[in-house]
């Protein structure tokens, strides 16, 4: 117990201490989402992430913000087990013919008012997958998609990003 | 000279043919008639062979029918055995009975490919799902791949148990945190899990296919999305594939490289797995710790290989990244820190009572069952089995530099993170050995495309365990067939075994620690 504890101050808080280049960045995005969460969505926003045939890529850097340094609860952000309590859904790869049914009715799931981001270049129109007999393409051809966050995977700030600019751009209708 | 060939030639005779199409020539491929496929498979299960992947092709293109291939090992040793079958008969008789890996492998084969497996226990169809039209046959050369399958009624046979007490708990294919698709159905009796079934390809998204309407430089880059994990261990596998049909012979600093790139990968993901394991035994406090470290290590990466997962670095021919004497010292550092950070965090894991009551003795996968499914991997190793194909069936770097094989007998949880432990310690030091070694010349030597009627195998020791690639080309030259195999395709059926006798809620912990892809066994 004493080392756990030794460790927990040893370590800190690492939130803080970004590389240089990408503090600025992520402290900028940050301070005007926790604004816009706080204005829109109480200081809590909830997202329910679904993948939806991703080769699991996105899905590590959608990790990636939990961990310490992104630490995405201090803007009030958390990940949900269930898509009734969520605000946004998260959703990743190009659509396979055997999720598709899954993702509708998790959309379906989703209480109004309700963000769709997709995440990856899969996502936006089925990256290096294509459009074939197993491949649907981007999520947009399934479910109505509110904003596109590029990338093969986006990193985590790209993400932070992509979730900011669907609070900005379309607020709940 | 080849164990399992001279077991097949003396066994077959002249039935046995060597196929000389096939590179490189340390994996051979023997062409045997249909009737005989399943005596030559009895004899490698007597010789204690085991299964390492079983697929079809569609040749007719070559003005033939259908190809069944299985590939068997044993220890160091690779075989090929192949058979056709016609286009008017597509059928061939199941190995199932002696291999269990053949069980899913042949109703994938039936589902995609439609040759069906005389005598096979199980008809249902696999990766297939039951709202496909039945005669829907994707891997086939007649198939139109460019518009979706049309939606039929169909139920899934699941298994059922019966009896007092008896319930169902379904789950998937979305589930409760940030991970891939899959459906699993449990029977249990109060807490006790009588039954898991699995059903997966949910995420399969015709990967195969796609190879064979893209070029061989593509391919790398689609192979490096087979699982976006394992992205370094999947391009260098294809990239082996194809270089051994082309006499393609990187320069030592490119193959010294990649295999920097293959333990940088190997750490990043054990050090997450550990993390995971001990959140699921609500021991958050180490998730948290080991993400950092993880974070760092991807920091590192997109800093000096320009990718936070190295994707696209490997290419047939070498790899598209070079690194400069700065980077060297600061991986370097980097491994003497994360040792240290690493270290104490073991202790702490070690020393942790109330954790080790949750994770030892908690999903038992026993040698005699890892032998018998023929796992590969660290699950393999945390249940027995020697195996490991950077000391087995090295490739350079790995004659020089040797890994160290960590073999646990327990098979529970435990064995599964602490085989990971030890090879993150290994990882380290196989880095800094290559970062010491690291051989000056050209990353990049010229890739010319296979010529017509080949085909490549190989075998790359990724993170997770063995991953194979076969691809042969086609007589106009472009990709006739890619087979994949990761190692999630023959582990996946040892989570159901591992589970028997366990709690309910231990089941997330059990999954954890096997953390098999969906992506690279739906493909």
């Amino acid at each position: 117990m004493l080392r756990i504890l030794h460790q927990i101050f040893r370590t800190g808080i690492v939130t803080e201490p970004l590389p240089p280049a990408e503090e600025t960045e992520i402290e900028v995005i940050g301070v005007r989402l926790e604004e816009a969460i706080k204005r829109y969505f109480r200081r809590s926003l909830t997202i329910r992430e679904i993948d939806a045939g991703s080769c699991n890529g996105c899905e590590l850097e959608i990790h990636a913000l939990n961990n310490p340094i992104y630490n995405c609860e201090r803007f009030g952000i958390h990940f949900t087990a269930s898509p009734r309590f969520a605000d946004i859904l998260l959703v990743t790869g190009p659509v396979s013919i055997n999720m598709e049914i899954a993702l509708i009715r998790t959309y379906n799931a989703t209480p109004n008012p309700k963000f769709v981001i997709a995440v990856g270049d899969c996502g936006y129109n089925g990256g290096i997958f294509g459009e074939s007999y197993a491949s649907l393409g981007g999520i947009g051809k399934i479910i109505p998609v509110d904003v596109y966050i590029h990338g093969c995977p986006p990193k985590p700030a790209d993400i932070l990003n992509g979730i900011l600019k669907s609070i900005e751009d379309s607020r709940p209708t | 000279m080849n164990v399992l060939i001279q077991i097949t030639t003396s066994i077959l005779g002249s039935d046995a043919r060597q196929d000389n199409s096939q590179y490189p020539a340390t994996m051979p491929l023997y062409q045997i008639p249909k009737e005989r496929f399943a005596e030559a498979a009895k004899s490698m299960k007597t010789a204690g062979a085991r299964l390492v992947a079983e697929w079809a092709t569609d040749e007719t293109s070559f003005g033939k029918g259908f190809g069944i291939y299985v590939c068997y090992a044993k220890d160091s040793e690779y075989l090929i055995v192949k058979t056709y079958t016609p286009l008017n008969d597509p059928t061939f008789p199941s190995l199932t009975k002696k291999f269990v890996p053949a069980y899913r492998f042949e109703r994938q084969m039936r589902s995609l490919m439609g040759v069906v497996p005389l005598e096979h226990p199980d008809s249902r169809p696999w990766i297939k799902h039951e709202d496909w039209p039945e005669n829907v046959y994707p891997l086939r050369k007649s198939f139109d791949a460019s518009k979706p399958i049309p939606r039929v009624k169909g139920e899934y046979q699941w298994i059922r148990a019966e009896g007092e007490g008896v319930y169902e708990i379904p789950v998937g294919p979305v589930h409760a945190g940030i991970i891939e698709p899959g459906h699993f159905r449990f029977q249990a009796v109060g807490e006790d899990v009588i039954n898991l079934e699995e059903k997966l390809g949910y995420v399969h998204k015709g990967i195969e296919k796609r190879f064979e309407s893209i070029s061989w430089e593509d391919g790398a880059k689609l192979a490096g999305r087979v699982s976006g994990d394992s992205t370094v261990a999947h391009a260098l596998c294809y990239s082996h594939a194809v270089e051994s049909m082309t006499g393609c012979n990187p320069h030592g600093r490119a193959l010294w490289l990649r295999a920097l790139m293959l333990e940088r990968e190997r750490i990043a993901n054990h050090l997450g797995d550990i993390g995971a394991i001990c959140n699921d035994a609500a021991f958050a406090f180490m998730l948290y710790q080991l993400t950092i470290l993880k974070e760092k290590l991807l920091r590192t990466n997109l800093k000096i290989f320009g990718h936070r997962f190295m994707m696209d670095k490997i290419i047939p021919g070498g790899t598209s990244v070079d690194i400069n004497k700065d980077a060297k010292k600061e991986i370097l550092a980097e491994m003497d820190w994360l040792t240290n950070e690493f270290e104490r965090l073991v202790t702490i894991y070690d020393e942790n009572p109330s954790l080790e009551d949750r994770v030892r003795d908690t999903g038992i996968l026993p040698p005699e069952k890892a032998k018998e499914l023929c796992v590969v991997g660290f699950v393999a190793r945390a249940s027995g089995q020697e195996m490991d194909c950077r000391i087995l069936s090295p490739f350079p770097p790995y004659d020089r530099i040797v890994p160290k094989m960590t073999v646990l007998g327990s098979g529970d949880v435990h064995a599964r993170g602490w085989v990971r432990v030890e090879e993150v310690r290994d990882s380290i030091r196989l880095i800094r050995e290559i970062l010491n070694s690291l051989p000056e010349g050209k990353i990049r030597e010229g890739f010319t495309p296979p010529s017509p009627d080949k085909s490549g195998f190989a075998i790359v020791e990724g993170w997770r365990g063995e991953i194979v690639y076969w691809v042969q080309s086609c007589p106009k030259g472009g990709i006739n067939r890619c087979m994949v195999r990761d190692p999630s395709t023959v582990n996946w059926i040892a989570l159901e075994e591992a589970i028997h006798g366990n709690i309910v809620p231990d089941f997330p912990l059990c999954n954890k620690s096997f953390n098999q892809s969906y992506s690279g066994h739906d493909l």
